[in-house]
């Protein structure tokens, strides 16, 4: 299963496309992969603050996994390192892209608690719109790849409303996967996913994560495959609790907190 | 991936989300032949009463139809929170605003369409000679109304009572554009048809400024 | 504290002194009499609405560029010293027109456009009481207030166009129009007058609000924190056992 950076970068020229707003230097050998930094970040709701000085530096090609509780501030990181909103205070960072961060969107995968898809448009419809969207030449092909990888190509045609739940969020990833970000962000990924799905998510993870793609992943301890993460960073009270980088080692960290939570982190 | 491209591609959705339905549509047109109808009540509608009161009153059932009609267009975007993934792809913001004008121009434009010739039949007006003209004065009033219609559609998707609050926002700030197109559809209904040059020009100032507006401030009414 | 109430005061004392100026020592009008003396209070809240409406776009300005709270506080003040103002003008011009003209109202370029411009303003403060997220509210009023800014000459002009292509049948004549200088005086107290009572006003608003916000922060705190607590002693406890 293992692959390299090179037979990453040869599927790239076989499939012939330029990546979403890639500058001719960025074709070709050793996609560098991208970080992200946080730095004091605050963020408030009004009275509620989500996010008390935060600062943290996720390095390329890291898997990281989130922890904590509801309420402690994880969507909200997710979603800030996403784009999709702004902290109040400091400074939120993408690092090794090289350009802006407006561009910076075209890098990003986001799988959310929402599906991020249109209910009265065909799973096929969906995915050509955001193919087209991050500026992918072959919009029709890469969604048509996109649902044959995922195992819905046989449902391209219907309407998103009649899918059931494992089948939604298996095109919610798809469509997160599409424009091959180099840095995905997942909030509770696997929820809702059937057996199969839960198989072919993994699959994904882990070529992603030997492709040099950067994961950072919240989730709940106990229900997802951690096996992959190479650092676990857990949130309490909108601050930073515990981070196995300083610690050591992850899965040990994992294990702690599983008992101490009751399974409940 | 220029703006406009972006909008287009946008456009493309709307439509085909609105075509797929047609529910927004159908209760646009027949919301705006009952106010056609009413306001038979209001005055008796012989041919020159027609043309003193006719503009006047198609442009309120724009109006009020259009109102009505431009909530669905930010609302249809909460359920799965598409309008953030949308804004999750490197596409400026200002595409997303306006792909939506375009279509919600696109909606009330095919409204117009089968207004216009109904009412000329229920009140014995005729268009046929000023049609063009009258295609130019539509064309800009109802720029107007998406323009505006569609920023406060963004605005009281967020807000309790958005169905009352939308065209409270938007019917006051619209006055002028009231006057401008009920004034240069009525002087092309006039014994001597002709196409006022100022009203026209007020309108498509109107739209300028109205749309710059929305092109500066478009960042903060998508933001989270 | 002091400063405020000294302020307050002068402002009252002002508004006495236009008052009896206003009544007394002004000359009597020749054809209207005693009814024109509305007049010094009529035009001064015009030009003090105008005068707060602007306050609300500088400061809607100023939170879209700065997203600091007080220019929010700024504009909802503002707008609501800004109603008053143009409520009392809507109410005093009908009062004085009707005994004068013999009617209440009329749809000319000034009046419909005060008028709108009261409806402008007042959607703007029932738009802020149907957002709840206070970011939101502050963001979105800002935005609606610099639209309704901008409409505002858009209606005074696309008003005088079409009463100067429909003129009105019976013709208002500015009441400025050859003005007895002792008049003039008397207008200038009362309009110096009305301006100070704006301002302590818009003062007022703008302080309760900043209150009302740093209330609502404290309050929220101090919920927080207790829950925080509440939660620490039962995980303490597992942690304990897990050592």
């Amino acid at each position: 299963m293992r692959r390299s950076a090179t037979s990453f970068v040869a599927k790239q020229i076989a499939l012939g496309e330029p990546r979403a707003n890639s500058q001719p230097s960025e074709r070709g050998p050793a996609v560098n992969p991208i970080g992200i930094v946080f730095e004091s970040v605050e963020k408030r709701f009004g009275s509620l603050v989500a996010l008390r000085n935060v600062s943290l530096e996720i390095r390329g090609g890291e898997f990281v996994a989130l922890l904590g509780a509801n309420g402690a501030g994880k969507t909200t990181l997710l979603r800030m390192a996403a784009q999709l909103m702004k902290p109040t205070t400091g400074n939120v960072a993408l690092t090794g892209t090289g350009s802006k961060s407006e561009d910076a969107r075209g890098f990003i995968g986001f799988v959310g608690h929402s599906t991020f898809l249109y209910d009265e448009m065909s799973a096929e419809e969906n995915l050509h719109l955001f193919a087209q969207l991050y500026g992918l030449s072959d919009a029709s092909a890469r969604a048509a790849a996109a649902l044959t990888a995922c195992g819905l190509s046989s449902r391209a045609g219907s309407l998103v409303r009649t899918f059931s739940r494992g089948m939604r969020q298996r095109l919610a990833i798809a469509r997160a996967l599409l424009h091959e970000p180099r840095l995905l962000l997942l909030d509770e990924p696997a929820a809702g996913l059937d057996r199969q799905g839960l198989a072919w998510f993994g699959a994904t993870l882990e070529r992603l994560r030997a492709e040099g793609c950067t994961i950072v992943m919240s989730t709940h301890a106990r229900n997802e495959s951690l096996d992959l993460t190479t650092r676990a960073v857990s949130l309490a009270g909108g601050r930073i609790e515990r981070d196995s980088s300083t610690e050591g080692n992850p899965t040990k960290m994992l294990a702690e907190l599983r008992s101490a939570h009751g399974g409940e982190a | 991936m220029t703006t406009s491209r972006a909008a287009a591609i946008l456009l493309v959705k709307e439509l085909r989300l609105e075509f797929r339905t047609r529910e927004l549509l159908t209760t646009t047109v027949i919301f705006a032949l009952v106010v056609v109808v009413l306001f038979s009540f209001a005055f008796e509608p012989t041919a020159a009463e027609s043309r003193r009161y006719g503009p006047g009153l198609l442009w309120i059932a724009f109006l009020f139809a259009g109102s009505l009609m431009l909530n669905p267009s930010f609302a249809r975007e909460q359920s799965n929170e598409t309008l953030d993934a949308l804004r999750m792809t490197p596409i400026a913001p200002f595409a997303i605003l306006f792909g939506k004008m375009l279509a919600n121009f696109v909606f009330l434009a095919v409204a117009e369409a089968i207004l216009v010739p109904v009412f000329a039949v229920l009140y014995n007006v005729s268009f046929s000679a000023v049609a063009g003209r009258l295609i130019l004065v539509l064309g800009l009033g109802t720029l107007g109304l998406v323009i505006t219609g569609t920023v406060f559609s963004a605005i009281s998707a967020h807000a309790r009572m958005r169905e009352l609050l939308l065209p409270l926002l938007l019917l006051p700030i619209l006055t002028p554009l009231l006057i401008a197109s009920v004034e240069a559809t009525a002087s092309l209904l006039a014994d001597q048809p002709e196409l006022d040059g100022t009203w026209v020009a007020f309108l498509a100032g109107f739209d300028i400024v109205f749309l710059t507006a929305s092109w500066l401030m478009c960042d903060y009414l998508l933001e989270e | 504290m002091k400063g405020r109430i000294t302020l307050v005061l002068v402002a009252a004392a002002l508004m006495v002194f236009a008052g009896f100026a206003a009544l007394y020592v002004a000359p009597d009008e020749k054809t209207m009499h005693a009814i024109q003396r509305i007049f010094y209070f009529h035009v001064p809240s015009a030009i003090c609405s105008f005068v707060a409406f602007f306050i609300v776009f500088v400061a809607n300005f100023a939170y879209l560029a700065t997203r600091k709270p007080k220019w929010d506080w700024l504009g909802v003040a503002g707008a609501e010293v800004g109603v008053v103002c143009c409520t009392i003008v809507l109410i005093t011009g009908p009062i004085w027109a009707h005994p004068v003209w013999g009617i209440w109202w009329t749809w000319d370029a000034r009046l419909t456009s005060t008028f709108v411009m009261w409806l402008l303003y007042m959607a703007y403060l029932l738009l802020r009481g149907f957002l709840d997220d206070p970011q939101r509210k502050a963001m979105f009023s800002a935005v609606f207030g610099i639209f309704a800014f901008l409409d505002v000459p858009l209606v005074y002009f696309s008003n005088r166009l079409w009463r100067t292509q429909h003129p009105q049948p019976v013709i208002l004549g500015g009441s400025n129009s050859g003005l007895d200088p002792m008049m003039g005086k008397v207008l200038l107290i009362s309009f110096v007058a009305v301006l100070c009572i704006t301002a302590v006003l818009i003062a007022d608003r703008y302080r309760l609000e900043q209150l009302r916000t740093e209330f609502e922060e404290l309050r929220f705190r101090s919920e927080s924190r207790d829950a925080e607590r509440a939660r620490k002693i039962p995980q303490a406890a597992r942690e304990a056992r897990v050592e």
